[in-house]
């Protein structure tokens, strides 16, 4: 009795205690409908289904470094290019980039909250719930009839392989199934950023005044509206067809397996476009910061997002040039295709621009936008590439493709995270990344990722399918595949050195302080972490760089713009 | 750090996020309902085997119009609860309730007929696939939609919706007139095209 009452010389009661302040943690994350907390949730959650997914990708290339290997079984295979697609778009790089969202645009147009906190906090457990159901599949999958465990009909799922007779069991199920949970949580969070940023905005912010961060998000949410749906009702299709015996894709009853391609890229072509402009976002941030100077090209920075976003909605048959189409349809979808390239292009010289003639600081957030922007611009010039019919004929579903696309996702989308992880983490935890483990980080992953992806052109241009089991030898496929496989044990010890950065730092790192990169963006402008309110008054801003305005009061930017 | 506040002389308004919310989530539903729209165009007149569309379809005339005039009720009932009429808003609001009632009820009647006397169902050839989908989504829209109406229609009999929530109202409004609005275009294409 008196140990419980004595609140310090009782050891008994400390394990109590602790448990106590353990659960009081775990239930106010649950339960927050805070954008910061939501937003760090997301990214802890996308950083498990990273590890996860680079698993997959792991037992992927030890299967395919040497000829006839037989590390895991075909289904096995199968199996996990299925979830590696499956995991890593949309349960890692959407949820990453939600995250982010979530966390920086209120803090950015200078508000306390998202418009819908709990359409948010929603959107987030949907998201979460998809994932978990998509994983369970390897517990639950099999059904009574001992088929396959997990989904392996791969990312994109074409019929008529999805439909009972090819695919029983109910792994197919719950792929359809948890992609229609988690992108409900899409549409909500895309409704959300939207009316977030039309509707939330600070006094004086007006559009042309908003951190391009914001604008992106904008548009890459607009888009979202409009992509991701597609994808949910092509999957209601597929439900109708395995559960109630439809005849959607049906080939026998008349059905269509080509419409479920188009359907299914009508969704899948602009979500690559989701997945980089938010990207292009943190780029766009960063690079003027670590070249002191204001964006270069802000109004085409934000019609060239727009066009892009307008654009890339109708050039998803570009996936599908194999099908045969009719030569009416490849050349809308090549000239399409080309198209979207100008405003990218645009970009790129527009961030050339920004470090034209700047003061260049080589830290670790802008170390990666440079390795961003060299390789996703190899990245869309193998886009241009496969966007055009005749080159995409030799080349559809070769070994060229997964390189091109990985180099869009790894070399262009996960370069410009991991600045975005360095630039904004201490202001999200309050601590700096440790710099020379994130130039580790750096120069490590980046060997690896050359290493995989860049080699990996070559078999594909060699004639090596993509999703093959194994291969003969003597097609000189070999040598390749083992670079290939190589350089991912150098880019598992890049993501090594990053977490432990990230779990060292929060604990050791250096104290930050409220605007250690001395940028000039609102989020800066508050304490690092920022307190629940955000603002203890809410900013008014009279320039895109409010933060300039306030340390230059003699030459502030509100004078030019 | 803070920033310094300014006279708040300026006037700073903003759209009403409520309706930018709603707006944005009518853009996701109307892609959602292209993508059936547009399977159900391409699949007309690509079943293997009967019945057709102009053999077992009839013209929902009635129920259309009961939808169509629900628009006008619920725009009058908004109009009534901002200027303080809360009695004809009750009114107004649950005439249509009724209105959507019925349309859901003669779709229903729609369906039983269609599968009790022509033996069409959602897995008897493209055409039922099809219709049955896009039908169903539309009714599922519905049924959506009735259940947020008697929410507030609850709501209102126990006296709790006054003129200061008419904001909330109105965004649930233009659900309801989406709705309407999708009928429409189901309607051509499956009554008027289709047949």
């Amino acid at each position: 009795m008196s140990s419980e009452s004595m609140p310090i010389a009782g050891a008994g009661n400390l394990p109590g205690a602790a448990r106590r302040v353990w659960l009081e943690t775990l239930h106010e994350w649950l339960i927050t409908v805070d954008h910061k907390k939501l937003g760090l949730m997301y990214i802890g959650y996308a950083l498990f289904f990273l590890v996860v997914g680079g698993i997959e990708a792991t037992i992927i290339r030890i299967q395919l470094a040497v000829p006839h290997a037989h590390f895991v079984s075909p289904e096995v295979f199968n199996r996990m290019f299925t979830m590696h697609g499956t995991t890593m778009i949309f349960f890692v790089a959407m949820p990453v980039l939600f995250g982010f969202a979530n966390y920086l645009v209120p803090l950015m147009i200078g508000a306390r909250d998202m418009a819908f906190p709990r359409l948010n906090a929603f959107s987030f457990w949907m998201t979460a719930f998809g994932g978990l159901l998509l994983y369970f599949s390897f517990l639950g999958g099999d059904g009574l009839y001992g088929a396959g465990s997990a989904p392996d009909v791969g990312w994109w799922a074409y019929a008529p392989l999805t439909s009972k007779a090819f695919s029983r069991g109910h792994s197919t199920d719950y792929w359809t199934v948890s992609l229609l949970a988690s992108g409900f949580g899409t549409i909500g969070t895309a409704v959300n950023l939207v009316a977030t940023i039309l509707s939330m905005r600070c006094r004086g912010m007006t559009l042309g005044k908003m951190p391009l961060l914001a604008w992106l998000n904008l548009v890459m949410s607009g888009m979202l509206l409009f992509t991701i749906t597609p994808l949910t009702a092509a999957q209601i299709m597929l439900m109708v067809d395995r559960y109630l015996d439809g005849h959607f894709f049906d080939t026998h009853a008349g059905g269509s397996a080509a419409i479920w391609m188009h359907f299914f890229w009508i969704f899948g072509h602009p979500e690559v476009y989701v997945l980089i402009i938010p990207c292009f976002a943190f780029v766009s941030e960063i690079v003027p910061v670590f070249s002191r100077k204001p964006i270069f090209g802000y109004p085409v920075m934000v019609a060239a997002t727009v066009a892009i976003g307008g654009v890339s909605m109708s050039v998803w048959a570009h996936h599908m040039y194999t099908i045969g189409m009719t030569s009416y349809e490849n050349a809308f979808f090549v000239l399409t295709t080309l198209a979207v390239g100008v405003p990218t292009g645009i970009k790129i010289f527009n961030w050339l621009g920004t470090m034209w003639g700047g003061k260049i600081r080589y830290a670790p957030p802008m170390m990666f936008c440079l390795g961003f922007l060299f390789q996703f611009l190899i990245a869309g010039l193998t886009g241009i590439m496969l966007g055009s019919a005749p080159f995409d004929w030799q080349l559809g579903n070769s070994y060229f493709v997964v390189a091109h696309f990985h180099y869009v996702i790894v070399g262009g989308i996960l370069f410009a995270l991991f600045a975005a992880f360095y630039y904004w983490y201490p202001k999200m935890t309050g601590r700096m990344l440790n710099d020379t483990l994130g130039k580790w980080h750096f120069w490590v992953f980046l060997i690896g990722f050359h290493l995989t992806f860049d080699f990996m052109h070559i078999p594909g241009l060699l004639g090596m399918p993509r999703r093959i089991y194994t291969y003969e030898p003597g097609r000189g496929w070999a040598i390749w595949n083992m670079i290939a496989t190589i350089g991912v044990a150098f880019q598992i010890a890049g993501i090594l050195i990053f977490v432990f950065n990230l779990v060292h730092s929060y604990f050791r790192g250096r104290v930050a302080g409220d605007d250690p990169w001395d940028a000039w963006t609102l989020e800066w402008a508050t304490s690092s972490p920022p307190a629940a309110c955000n603002f203890a008054v809410l900013p008014e801003v009279r320039s895109r760089r409010p933060l300039w305005d306030l340390k230059h009061p003699e030459d502030p930017d509100w004078k030019y713009e | 750090m803070t920033i310094p506040q300014t006279l708040p002389s300026s006037p700073w308004t903003l759209p009403s996020r409520g309706r930018v919310g709603m707006f944005c989530f009518i853009a996701a539903e109307a892609s959602i309902f292209t993508i059936f729209v547009v399977a159900y165009l391409f699949y007309l007149g690509k079943s293997v085997s009967g019945p057709t569309p102009r053999e077992v379809l009839e013209l929902p005339i009635f129920s259309s119009v009961c939808l169509l005039s629900s628009s006008l009720t619920i725009h009058l009932a908004v109009e009534f609860l901002r200027k303080g009429k809360s009695g004809a808003f009750r009114a107004a609001w649950g005439l249509t309730l009724l209105l959507g009632a019925i349309f859901l009820a003669a779709t229903g009647l729609e369906w039983r007929r269609l599968i009790v006397e022509k033996g069409l169902t959602i897995s008897t050839n493209l055409f039922g696939t099809t219709y049955y989908s896009l039908v169903g989504l539309h009714a599922s829209h519905v049924t959506g939609g009735l259940i947020g109406l008697a929410v507030v229609m609850v709501l209102a009999l126990a006296g709790k919706v006054r003129p200061e929530h008419s904001g909330p109202v109105d965004v649930l409004s233009l659900y309801w007139h989406f709705v309407d609005a999708v009928w429409v275009v189901v309607f051509t294409v499956v009554y008027v095209i289709g047949r």
